[in-house]
This record gives structure tokens, C-alpha cells and sequence, in this order.
């Protein structure tokens, strides 16, 4: 993993911004479907953005796009004019929606992805972060035995051990209870308020409300809208959306 | 991470462990040499007899890797042993003029014996004419277990074909069963089918597993089997020890090591006969 | 010849009478085979772990190569070693023919593949669940390879036990390299070859059952300081 303190030097692409980013005309097809279909965006480095649109629309698959897992059949993405590379990478985490648990306890899983500290220091960062997730009842506890929320909280706590300066969370509070969703928010706005760039993968309406600036909406494996989080759920420019919102079915 | 060590790391550790400690015991170890030689010696007990006499007498550990004489003279060959002790003696001579060896020494001697199943399908039993019998074992078809690994008894055993004019080529896979391994897996074969085999008289009075079998013919003198001694060539593998090599063999020639063959005994047998620096003596039976 | 019974009483007598022959030959065994395939995890697990992990062009053969040393015969193996190790071969100046050295090494060659092949195919599975997320945090290649060795030990000591199983039961490849010197090279299996050779079946069965004994009690404890440890640290 990148060290970000070990990265001064200035024509170094990790000294370089990362935003705006920009997608354009991007394209990834499989088996002959056209999954994310011709989809452009541009993203800035403020603010939480909520990405929302119906199951199978293709919003996983666009944080895989911009975050360089997956590489588009055509188009371009770029993340403050660099093309997608292991540097630039290295300056983002990610939390699926199905996050990966390492087979260890919740605090390895931590300690794992700090493995450049010295071990006082890492130690340290892991109690801390520990902490943050409201985890020090399960400390020990192999990290697949956690609950669902915990785990979710897990795989929070170690992408932002990583320090990256854009997070993209995909449903993080997907089948959690109240009291979890919560905690959940309260990590996010958080990690927001460290000025971390906050990707959000979101079903949930109510939180799209109090946790976004801004939404995408995505249908279809296009980007249907684009705007302002107030404006949005004010009046949804397209069917689509308004379908969504209103929780019909569109054919 | 390191509060439970996982049992693979518990066993590589210690594996790891033992591999390091294996070369210090190695080099505590007493002075030895390799002795290439055969089945017949070794499952005998004739080495378990003579060797702590030799090692008392000089220090000197001897291990024996216990071959067929082809594969024994092939090992020396290669340098991978200080003395040869094997029964093929035209071999062997060859191994020596090509170099392998110093010189070839008779050390001594014992007989080959046909055994067969009680029933004797080729009404051999109680012969003394080796060829003849075995011209009536090929005659009936009866089943015959070969050593078939260039051995020295396998050598001879081919000779002894040769003399009763049998092809036993030809017959091979069908009443001749060439089992391609030692004396006593063959014996085992030749116990489990009921088949006639070619043995050295020691093997046969040291194994357990005689089943039906009993010996048939014996006492042909061209069932002779001598045993000879050589010293691997320093000159073609300098890795040979000529000191503690030619010590033993200077042992097993001398008057010492030739009381130690003939005392070796078996169910009150004597095994085998020393007959060291009688070359020139007529070949008994 | 006798019947099982009194080969499992003779078995029994020759463990119970401490017979140091015995005990040194049962010590030499677990010796060479634990420490080959120890070694054999050195090297496979990792190689088993990079197959998994790196595509490279060839990869698929390299794994179907693999996959057929697996039931290669100990003779060739213990025939590849002796040409290697004898004094006319390559490295025959070292003299570690007749050594338990020797026989440790053509072990090792015998249980590599079994372990690597084992080892890439579990690894291959946990890797499918791990890619993503090594793959958004940058692992590097070792650290990879090390991560899913480490979370994949349980499975792993499956393989393990496959090697040893492989190592300790086997003679071709001893019995040429170590030369079954007695008090020397002297192990289980080849001191049972030495028996029934001897035509002693009785004695070669008791020994048998012996390492059959051995085995059981080497799988039985890695089994169960597995489960507890599993237990203890991880689901
Ligand atoms: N790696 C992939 N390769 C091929 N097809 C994929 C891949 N990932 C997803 N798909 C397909 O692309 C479509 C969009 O999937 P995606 O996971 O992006 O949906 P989503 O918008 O995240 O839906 P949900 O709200 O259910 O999570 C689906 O039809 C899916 O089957
Ligand atoms: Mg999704």
C-alpha cells in the first residue's frame, strides 16, 4: 500500500488533486449487454454524493469503473486529468456491498491494512479506530462472526485506516436497523468532515436526504440526473427518478 | 496475528528446527564406510554378525546398502560406495578391468539351491543335476519364479538356463515369471504360486516365509556361488576412504574376519565358507 | 504365518518393549517426512498461492504439470535424487547419498507438487472472495500471496497432511537415496520392505501397523489443535 506521507514530491501524480473527476462516454459491456451505456459525470471534490437508481441499474458497477477494478469497454476516466493507476487508487478505499471479512479477528482485519506503521503506532490506530466503530465488545471476535452491522462498520473503520481521500461506500446500511443506520451516519459525516470525498451507493431515501449535497441518479446504466440533493428530491427532473422516489415499478 | 500460532507453523517450525540439527549430529559420528553389496548378506544376518566384530576391533561403523550385485556394481561404478562385496564374479572381474574397482579378492563362498513347491510338478526333487532339472521344469511348463534384476543369483540363473539349452525368453509372462526384484520378494512369489526358484542357500535358511516350498536340488558343484570383495578406485573417485576401506578388507581376508564368517550360524547351519587366498584351489561344490 | 491377531500382539510387544532399534527407526521416520514436508510447505504454499493468484500465459499447463507430478512414482523420484546426488552426478561432492539429507530432499521433490496443487486449488477459491477487496487496497503480490496462506492455514493443514500422508508411506524414493542402512537410513517403510524380503510377513505387517498407528496420531493431533485453534480464533 502507498504511504501518503512518503509522497512529497510535486510531479508525483499522488501530490496531484484527484478531483474534478470525470467520466466520459464511458461504456462496459458483457456478454453482449451493454451494462453502463454511454454514461458521462463529473464529480468535485466537495460534498457527499449520493448515487441512487433502481436495482440493476448499474451503480456497483460504476463505483468498480471509477475506482479501477473493473476497466470500461470504452470511454475515459479521469480523476483530476490522470488516467486510473495504482497511485491513484491508492488514494481511495472502498466498502462493498457485500464487504469482504478476513479471516481473523476484527482487530487484525484493522491491523492488516496498517501493516506500514510500527507496531506501537498501529496498535494505537487500531484501538482508535476500534473505538470510532463502537467495536471494543468484539475487538476479538473473528470478524465473521460479527453481525451484519458490525461487520459494516468493520469494513468502514478499515477503509478509512487506509486514509484515502475519496470513499466510496455501496449500501453501507443495507438490511441494518435503525440504530446501526445511525451509527453508520454518524462514522460518515465524520469521515466528511475530515474532508474525505464521500461516494454513496443508497436505497434509502431518508438518508440520501440528510446525508447528500448532491445525487446521481442512474438508470438504465446512464446517468439520468444530475443535481443538487435538495433540488432532487424537490422535483426529480425525469419519470424514471420520479418513479423511483415514489416507488413504482418502470418498465 | 501472533497470539495463536496455527498448526502448520507449529510443525513447520519444528521440521525447520530438525533439519538445522540434523548436520551437527551427522558430523559427531564415528569414522565409516559405504559397502556396496547384496540381499543375500544382509537378510542373512551375516553383516549383523561380522560388522560389530570389525567395528570393535577398528572403530570403523560400516554401512551396508544391501543391492542386487547388478545394481551394487553399478552404484560402485559411480562412486557411490568404498567397497564392493558381491557374487558375479565375471562381473566383477569386468568391473575391475574398466577401472571401478583395485583388485578383486575372494572372501567366500556358499551354494545356490533350486526350491520348489512339495508337490513337484517336474519330479525333480532330490536331483543333483541342476541343468537337467531345469530342462524338466521347462518341459512340463512348470511355473518358475526369476529374480530377473541382474542379479548376481539372477546371473547365474541364466546360466544355469543356458546350460540345460532352455530359451527362457521365450517363455517368459507364461510358466517363467521373471519377478524383477530381490531374493526374498521372489521367494514370496515363488511361495504364493507354487513355483520353482533359483536361491543362494543363506537367503533360503533365513527366510520366514517358505510356505510350501523345500529345497529340490542342491549340491550340483555348478550351483557354486563366490562371494569376492573390492575396493572402489580412489584414482577414478577420490571421495573413496582407501584407509578404512582397504581396512576392512585386509579384516574380512585375514584370519580375524574369516573365524568371524565361518562362526556365523543359522538353525545350528553353517551359512556361508571362507575361502579367502585359495584361488588357486579347485572350485568345491 | 500368522493371523491378525498375533500380529497386532507383536505389534503391540514391540512398541511396549521399548526397543531403541525400533523407537530410533519411528524417529528417523517422523524426522525425514515432517521435516520434507515442511519443507515442501515452504515451497508449495506459496507456489500453490501464486498459481492461484497470477495469470501469466502458460499458467494452465504449468497447473496441469502440476497436477501430474502429483502421483509421480517415488522411484523415479528416489532415481532422480540418486543420479543427482551420487558422487559421478552434479552435486555428488557434497555426499549426501545415504543420508537422511538425501532422503529428505527427494521427499520434499515427492510432496511438493501434492501440496502446491492442494494448496492453489483452496487458494484459488479464497482468492475469488479476496480479489476485490486486495485489489481496491493495492496489495502487492507477496502480500497477497501471504494474506490468503495465512487466512487459508485450517484448509492448508489439510494439504499438509496430504504431503505427509504421501511422505510417510513411502519407499521407492528412500530406499534408493538413503540405501536402508541400518542406524543410518533406516525408517519405517523401509525397514517394512526389509522384512518381508526377509520373508518375515508378520514382522513387516507389525511394523506396518506401527506406521499406520503413527499416521493416525499425527493426523489426529493436527486435527484437533486445529479445531481448538479454530475454536479459539477464527469462524
Ligand atoms: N462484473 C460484472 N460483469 C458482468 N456483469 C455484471 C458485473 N457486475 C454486475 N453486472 C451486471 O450489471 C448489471 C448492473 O449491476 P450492478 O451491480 O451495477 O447493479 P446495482 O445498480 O448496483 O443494483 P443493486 O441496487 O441491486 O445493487 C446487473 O444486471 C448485473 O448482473
Ligand atoms: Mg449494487
Amino acid at each position: 500500500m502507498l504511504k501518503r506521507s512518503d509522497a512529497p514530491v510535486s510531479d508525483d501524480i499522488s501530490a496531484q488533486p484527484l478531483f474534478p473527476l470525470a467520466a466520459t462516454d464511458l461504456v462496459f459491456a458483457d456478454r453482449g449487454r451493454t451494462l453502463i451505456d454511454n454514461l458521462s459525470l463529473t464529480l468535485d471534490g466537495r460534498g457527499i454524493t449520493a448515487v441512487m437508481g433502481s436495482n440493476g441499474a448499474g451503480k456497483s458497477l460504476l463505483l468498480r469503473l471509477l475506482h479501477g477494478l473493473l476497466t470500461p469497454t470504452s470511454g475515459a476516466i479521469r480523476w483530476g486529468g490522470n488516467p486510473l493507476s495504482d497511485e491513484v487508487r491508492a488514494r481511495q478505499a472502498m466498502v462493498f456491498q457485500r464487504p469482504t471479512m478476513l479471516r481473523r479477528s476484527a482487530a487484525d482485519n484493522l491491523r492488516f491494512v496498517l501493516n506500514h506503521l510500527p507496531r506501537n503506532e498501529r496498535d494505537r490506530r487500531v484501538e482508535e479506530l476500534i473505538a470510532e466503530a463502537k467495536l471494543d465488545h468484539a475487538a476479538a471476535t473473528p470478524a465473521r462472526l460479527l453481525s451484519g452491522g458490525e461487520q459494516q462498520r468493520l469494513a468502514i473503520a478499515r477503509a478509512r485506516a487506509t486514509e484515502p481521500e475519496v470513499l466510496f461506500l455501496d449500501e453501507p446500511t443495507a438490511s441494518l436497523d435503525p440504530a446501526s443506520v445511525h451509527a453508520i451516519e454518524e462514522v460518515v459525516r465524520t469521515i466528511h468532515a475530515d474532508g474525505i470525498k464521500v461516494i454513496i451507493v443508497t436505497h434509502d431515501i431518508g438518508q440520501a436526504k440528510r446525508l447528500a449535497d448532491d445525487v446521481v441518479f442512474i438508470n438504465r446504466g446512464r446517468v439520468a440526473e444530475q443535481a443538487a440533493a435538495a433540488a432532487f428530491f424537490e422535483r426529480p427532473a425525469t419519470d424514471a427518478a420520479q418513479a423511483y422516489l415514489e416507488g413504482r415499478l418502470q418498465f | 496475528m501472533k497470539r495463536y500460532l496455527s498448526p502448520l507453523a507449529v510443525v513447520s517450525l519444528a521440521a525447520v528446527a530438525l533439519v538445522t540439527i540434523a548436520p551437527v549430529t551427522a558430523e559427531a559420528e564415528d569414522p565409516f564406510i559405504i559397502v556396496q553389496s547384496t540381499t543375500s548378506t544382509q537378510n542373512s544376518g551375516l553383516f549383523n554378525h561380522i560388522l560389530p566384530m570389525f567395528k570393535k576391533k577398528t572403530g570403523i561403523d560400516v554401512r551396508v546398502v544391501a543391492v542386487g550385485t547388478g545394481q551394487a556394481i553399478k552404484n560402485a561404478a559411480n562412486g557411490d560406495g568404498d567397497v564392493l562385496l558381491v557374487h558375479a564374479k565375471a562381473a566383477e572381474e569386468k568391473f575391475v578391468a574398466e577401472g571401478g574397482g583395485v583388485k578383486r579378492f575372494d572372501v567366500m563362498y556358499n551354494d545356490f539351491v533350486i526350491v520348489g513347491p512339495k508337490s513337484d510338478p517336474a519330479k525333480i526333487a532330490r536331483g543333483k543335476d541342476a541343468a537337467a532339472a531345469l530342462k524338466s521344469i521347462a518341459d512340463v511348463k512348470a511355473p518358475f519364479a526369476s529374480r530377473g534384476d541382474d542379479s548376481g543369483t539372477h546371473k547365474a540363473e541364466k546360466r544355469h538356463w543356458k546350460a540345460a539349452g532352455v530359451d527362457i525368453e521365450k517363455a517368459s509372462g507364461d510358466w517363467y515369471r521373471s519377478t524383477g526384484s530381490g531374493m526374498g520378494a521372489t521367494l514370496n512369489t515363488a511361495a504364493g504360486m507354487g513355483a520353482y526358484a533359483l536361491t543362494d542357500r543363506a537367503t533360503w535358511i533365513a527366510f520366514k516365509n517358505k510356505g510350501d516350498l523345500q529345497i529340490v536340488i542342491e549340491g550340483d558343484p555348478k550351483l557354486f556361488n563366490q562371494y569376492g570383495v573390492i575396493l572402489v578406485n580412489p584414482e577414478k573417485h577420490k571421495n573413496v576412504k582407501v584407509k578404512e576401506g582397504q581396512a576392512f578388507i585386509d579384516w574380512l581376508l585375514g584370519a580375524e574376519g574369516q573365524n568371524a564368517i565361518r562362526s556365523f550360524q543359522l538353525d545350528g547351519k553353517q551359512l556361508f565358507f571362507p575361502n579367502a587366498g585359495q584361488e588357486n584351489m579347485k572350485k568345491a561344490g | 504365518m500368522s493371523d491378525s491377531g498375533s500380529i497386532f500382539s507383536l505389534a503391540l510387544g514391540l512398541v511396549l518393549s521399548g526397543d531403541a532399534e525400533l523407537w530410533s527407526i519411528i524417529a528417523l521416520s517422523l524426522r525425514v517426512s515432517l521435516t520434507a514436508v515442511a519443507l515442501a510447505c515452504l515451497i508449495g504454499l506459496p507456489l500453490g498461492a501464486f498459481l492461484a493468484v497470477v495469470k501469466f500465459p502458460g499458467r494452465d499447463a504449468v497447473v496441469a504439470l502440476l497436477n501430474a507430478f502429483m502421483g509421480l512414482p517415488p522411484v523415479v523420484v528416489g532415481l532422480f535424487v540418486y543420479l543427482a546426488l551420487s558422487r559421478s552426478g552434479p552435486l555428488g561432492v557434497l555426499g549426501l547419498l545415504y543420508t537422511p539429507t538425501a532422503m529428505i530432499i527427494a521427499q520434499t521433490i515427492l510432496v511438493t507438487p501434492l501440496i502446491a496443487a492442494l494448496a492453489r486449488q483452496s487458494m484459488a477459491d479464497l482468492h475469488v472472495e479476496y480479489d476485490e477487496l486486495f485489489r481496491s487496497l493495492g496489495l502487492s503480490m507477496s502480500r497477497t500471496i501471504a494474506a490468503l496462506i495465512w487466512d487459508g492455514r485450517y484448509s492448508l493443514s489439510t494439504a499438509a497432511l496430504a504431503g505427509f500422508g504421501r511422505a510417510i508411506a513411502e519407499v521407492g524414493a528412500v530406499i534408493i537415496v538413503g540405501g536402508n542402512i541400518e542406524h543410518v537410513t533406516r525408517v519405517m517403510t523401509t525397514a517394512i520392505a526389509l522384512e518381508t524380503s526377509k520373508g518375515d510377513l508378520a514382522l513387516a505387517m507389525a511394523l506396518g501397523l506401527i506406521l499406520i498407528t503413527l499416521a493416525l496420531f499425527v493426523n489426529s493431533a493436527v486435527l484437533t489443535l486445529n479445531r481448538t485453534a479454530r475454536r479459539l480464533a477464527y469462524a
